[in-house]
């Protein structure tokens, strides 16, 4: 069976501002199908960077978000019943491989970790993917590639990554940006004004700058988008910030005055 | 010699036989009336009776003194010599003025009162802060509830031995009104109340230390005082601070707060060193400014002084010059830190006094606090309004000094900002600026620091003062044992926590004869082989199957076909055709905690064997079954002897095997002293917070109600376990309790709710543990 190559095509460029030569070494890892690990902290671009990489490549993209109960066969695929008797049924990674799309975890370390194993013969010289159930060996299409995204931010003992997996990848570290850098993001991804732009980027900071004492995650790139949006629609810059940059992260109440706080503080 | 018309024809005490003799004539016909009025032959009033009255004519109206004399006519009769009349006298006038004349019936019933019981010795102290106290209150409403708060104190703390009959003065009501200024100073009246409640609650029948109480010896005194102060406490504040400090400053600082409470005449003012900043503990708000805001300004400009300040010599300037080049850097401070962040701006201005011009007279006042102050409020309030010429330039100077330039913001720098100053003072200096007296009035800006660090001092131990004297280790010093944790106590009277009630001393529990508990688990070998069996079958299989799922991760192709031929055949199928898998893992933390008071040493019902040898044959099976199942596992003892000293020991920690050393100190488990269950039980659960499993386990072993001898009070201690029990689950952690008290059921419920089991036949106490423990985290 062929699924529709097409539907899974990214036909917008996504906008996507370089950090550095993550481009450039994206392309060469996927000129040798290397496995792409993308590491960093919650909204700071790492799904877009992967959009915009299988754009820049005109590669289809098969986007999967992992979660603890997902088990290995909805990624490898599953019987289904029929009028007259099952059918099987692939899963995303199987038509992955399949069609030659680049198959994207996104928060790989939600899932439990035995059902990760499925993806090994994949990623490494055999690229094969057994289906067991149905007694088929799976070659990978040669455009096939694996990425995975995942969050060493919020690190508990039961969430992690067996080396097995990690020792599989070639890696990326994404950070939030620099205060400029990020700015002109806002900016252009929004249009809001730059003025108004860095102080957002200066309530993020505050934020970040609590990770760890009572933040799990500091204000995200993301969220300043959201706050942006929001205030270029004419909403108050203080509600705004409140609604799209405090009220999501926390409900710890010394935490969100503190950064009430700093939202006064800034936009006075 | 002259004799006044009603004296009293023979004078009774010896102070009054000596005020007859000496008799006083007044010359104005109505003060002879006055004088006659209050009938009175005490010299001392004698003696300052003129000026009273002239304050009290100037104060009271014509009733008003009318009440006045009458009631101090009544105070003198009082047999109680001459002080308290005295007092009256002095201070009424003044108290009138705040409260209103009307007050004086309730002021006097209370009087009568103490008169009336053994309580007479403290009239004197009530009437001496009776204005002071009036002052601090302002209302007759609020004076009434002050003189209600006295009253109780007083019934409730004057002691009787008879029953019916009061027979010995409160200790603590003279004291009490020592006190009572500075401490309405300090707190509201309710506080005032909560204070006075918990002494009396405490320290009722305890003089001495009633006495300390209210005399603000006592620590806990002073600590309740320090808790029901108006005001935004530091401690409530204190993580809010941090994470200002860390968000919107990027600094991790230490905030050591200090007290304002017990300096009246020197005030302390923030500053920091290498130690941490130093914040007062309360503030108060000012004006719209709440006091958290006031707790971030004064951190924010001690942060500016970190990242801008740099120290300067100070060795070559005069103390005037070094005042205003402290004053000129604190502005530029204050518009860096505005540049950070606008908001401050506002809290700034609303906290910096806004001096007149013109306040101060420069021919007899030296004005230089008040020219700085008002050049201060200029830099940083554009719509300051002033017309000086000469401040206005220097205004100007200071801006252009900051401005921006081709190369950006510019944040001049300290050297650059003194010189400016230097040239001010120089510019501005008067004669008068050396007069000893000094306009202060609305120049003080008390959320700035002391700048000490700013100042380099090149010849030691000339200015500079030694704040932070090092301690010295003596040689012989040496810490024995860990220094004993503290925890508080929940006193159900009140609803309140006692602050720091109940030490906490740890230590590891001596060691014995390990193979003494060896020989225990031979002796229930058979019992043993019992439990194995249950715990093979509690041990965790990893991964469980859920079949018949309606959603599930896999199709079940047996109860799929089975549900399809049920469909051909035409029959409803079932749509529960999945399955899903489970892992089954068990994550559990046990902490046994044991009772071990001198209760234990008795003889079990109808046994031979002590309480205590049974509940170690009990813990040694129960350590037994837990180490095959391979929970972490640990096992502490406790016994007390009044909260000073309340023992916690160790037996086996959660690191450690169930090994020789473990079982060394089970054996040489002793018994002793008395039951503080709930500070035991506090310190047992912060090693089990510690813990990352998924499931805490406490269990309590006891033989009996939580009792310790210096509580009068049997519900004390247990309400406090309860509120232990409480603040456990608050904490994720499940509390059970083994009682081995037949009696148990009248109150192990009331601590534990229904998370308990009392075992009758303490025989059977070996057997039951581990059977008990297994069923608890099946």
């Amino acid at each position: 069976m062929s699924a529709d190559k097409e539907q899974y095509k990214v036909h917008q460029e996504p906008y996507y501002e370089a950090q550095g030569k993550e481009v450039a070494l994206y392309e060469a890892a996927y000129r040798n199908r290397l496995p792409v690990m993308v590491k960093g902290p919650t909204g700071c671009g790492k799904s877009r960077f992967v959009e915009y990489m299988a754009w820049k490549l005109n590669k289809p993209l098969i986007t999967v978000a992992c979660n603890e109960d997902m088990t290995a066969s909805d990624l490898v695929g599953r019987y289904l019943l029929e009028a007259n008797g099952t059918r099987w049924l692939d899963g995303p990674l199987t038509t992955a491989a399949r069609i030659g799309a680049i198959c994207y975890l996104d928060e790989i370390v939600e899932a439990r970790q035995d059902t990760t194993v499925v993806i090994h013969p994949l990623t490494d010289h055999r690229r094969t993917l057994p289906l067991d159930k149905k007694g088929e060996l799976i070659q990978a299409h040669p455009d096939f590639q694996l990425v995975i995204s995942y969050n060493p931010g919020y690190q508990s003992l039961m969430k992690d990554l067996k080396q097995s997996t990690k020792q599989r990848f070639t890696a990326f570290d994404f950070d939030y940006l620099g205060a400029g850098l990020e700015t002109t993001i806002l900016a252009k991804d929004t249009g809001l004004d730059e003025a108004a732009a860095g102080k957002l980027v200066k309530i993020a900071h505050t934020a970040r700058n609590l990770k760890g004492h009572g933040l799990d995650e500091g204000i995200s790139t993301r969220l300043l988008v959201y706050a942006a949006t929001l205030i270029k629609d004419g909403v108050d810059p203080l509600d705004a910030c409140r609604m799209a940059l405090v009220r999501p992260i926390t409900d710890d109440a010394d935490i969100r005055e503190t950064l009430d706080h700093a939202i006064d503080a800034t936009f006075a | 010699m002259p004799r006044l018309p009603d004296e009293p024809p023979f004078p009774q005490t010896e102070e009054e036989r000596e005020a007859a003799m000496t008799g006083t004539e007044y010359q104005h016909p109505l003060m002879k009336a006055y004088w006659a009025q209050l009938d009175t032959g005490f010299k001392p009033i004698a003696d300052v009776f003129e000026d009273v009255m002239a304050e009290a004519l100037a104060i009271l109206t014509r009733e008003g003194l009318d009440a006045y004399l009458e009631a101090a006519r009544v105070i003198g009769k009082l047999g109680r010599g001459v002080e308290p009349m005295l007092a009256f006298m002095e201070e009424w006038p003044t108290t009138a003025r705040a409260l209103g004349e009307s007050a004086l019936p309730e002021v006097m019933a209370l009087i009568q009162r103490m008169q009336k019981s053994p309580n007479g010795k403290a009239i004197t102290p009530f009437l001496q802060t009776l204005a002071p106290v009036a002052r601090k209150l302002h209302s007759q409403e609020r004076m009434g509830r002050y003189l209600d708060i006295a009253l109780d104190l007083m019934e409730r703390t004057t002691g009787s031995i008879h029953g019916h009959h009061t027979t010995f003065p409160s200790p603590g009501l003279p004291d009490f009104f020592d006190q009572a200024p500075f401490l309405l100073g300090q707190l509201s009246v309710a506080g005032l109340r909560n204070w006075v409640e918990y002494g009396i609650r405490n320290y009722r029948t305890h003089p001495e230390r009633q006495r300390d109480y209210f005399s603000l010896q006592s620590a806990d005194s002073r600590a309740i005082l320090q808790r029901e102060r108006h005001g935004t406490l530091f401690m409530d504040v204190e993580r809010k601070l941090d994470l200002y400090l860390r968000g919107l400053w990027q600094e991790a600082e230490q905030l050591v707060p200090y007290s304002t409470a017990f300096d009246e005449l020197r005030k302390p003012v923030p500053y920091y060193d290498k130690l941490g900043m130093r914040i007062p503990d309360v503030y108060d708000d000012a004006g719209t400014i709440s006091g958290l805001d006031r707790y971030r300004v004064t951190l924010a400009h001690m942060v500016g002084h970190r990242r801008w300040t740099e120290a300067q010599i100070a060795d070559n300037w005069s103390p005037f010059q070094r005042m205003a080049v402290e004053f000129f850097e604190d502005c530029r401070i204050e518009i860096l830190l505005c540049r950070e962040y606008p908001g401050l701006r506002r809290i700034f201005l609303a906290l910096h006094p806004k001096p007149v011009e013109g306040a101060c007279d420069e021919e007899t006042t030296s004005c230089l606090r008040h020219r700085m102050a008002m050049l201060s409020r200029a830099l940083l309030d554009p719509d300051h309004g002033y017309g000086d010429a000469v401040l206005l330039d220097y205004v100007r100077r200071f801006h252009a000094l900051m401005a921006p330039d081709e190369s950006g913001q510019r944040e001049s720098s300290t050297a650059e900002i003194a010189e400016l100053a230097l040239s001010y003072v120089a510019r501005t200096r008067r004669q008068s600026d050396q007069l000893a007296r000094i306009h202060f009035a609305d120049t003080v800006i008390d959320y700035r620091d002391d700048n000490r660090q700013m100042w380099k001092f090149i010849e030691e131990g000339d200015e500079e003062e030694a704040f932070d004297a090092k301690r010295k280790i003596e040689p012989g010093e040496e810490l024995k044992g860990l220094p004993p944790r503290h925890y508080p106590e929940w006193d159900y009277h009140s609803q309140t926590y006692r602050p720091d009630w109940a030490s906490v001393y740890e230590a590891l529990h001596p060691q014995g004869n390990a193979a003494d508990i060896d020989r225990l688990l031979l002796k229930h070998g058979a019992l043993a082989k019992r439990l194995k069996r249950m715990l093979d079958l509690l041990k965790p299989q990893d991964k469980v199957r859920i079949r018949y799922q309606e959603e599930g991760s896999e199709l079940d192709l047996d109860v799929a076909l089975r549900s399809l031929i049920d469909f051909k055949g035409g029959a409803t199928p079932d749509p529960r055709i999945n399955m899903s898998h489970r892992t089954n893992g068990r994550d559990i933390s046990v902490m046994l905690l044991l009772d071990l008071s001198e209760s234990l040493n008795e003889k079990a019902a109808g046994s031979d064997q002590t309480i205590l040898e049974l509940s170690q044959e009990a813990v040694s099976l129960l350590a037994w079954a837990v180490e095959q199942l391979g929970d972490p596992f640990a096992i502490a003892g406790f016994h007390s002897n009044t909260r000073h000293d309340v023992r916690y020991l160790h037996i086996k920690g959660y690191s450690e095997r169930w090994g020789d050393d473990a079982k060394a100190r089970l054996a040489a488990m002793q018994a002793g002293y008395s039951t503080r269950m709930g500070a035991a039980m506090r310190h047992a659960a912060h090693y089990l917070e510690a813990r990352p499993a998924d499931k805490k386990l406490m269990l309590i072993l006891t033989d009996g109600q939580p009792s310790d001898i210096d509580s009068n009070d049997e519900q004390l201690l247990i309400e406090d376990t309860r509120q232990a029990v409480k603040e456990l689950d608050r904490n994720g952690i499940f509390t059970y309790c083994i009682s081995l008290d037949p009696k148990a059921d009248e109150y192990v419920s009331t601590i534990f709710g229904r998370q308990y089991t009392v075992i009758d036949n303490i025989q059977r106490l070996p057997e039951k543990l581990p059977e008990l423990f297994m069923a608890l985290t099946k």
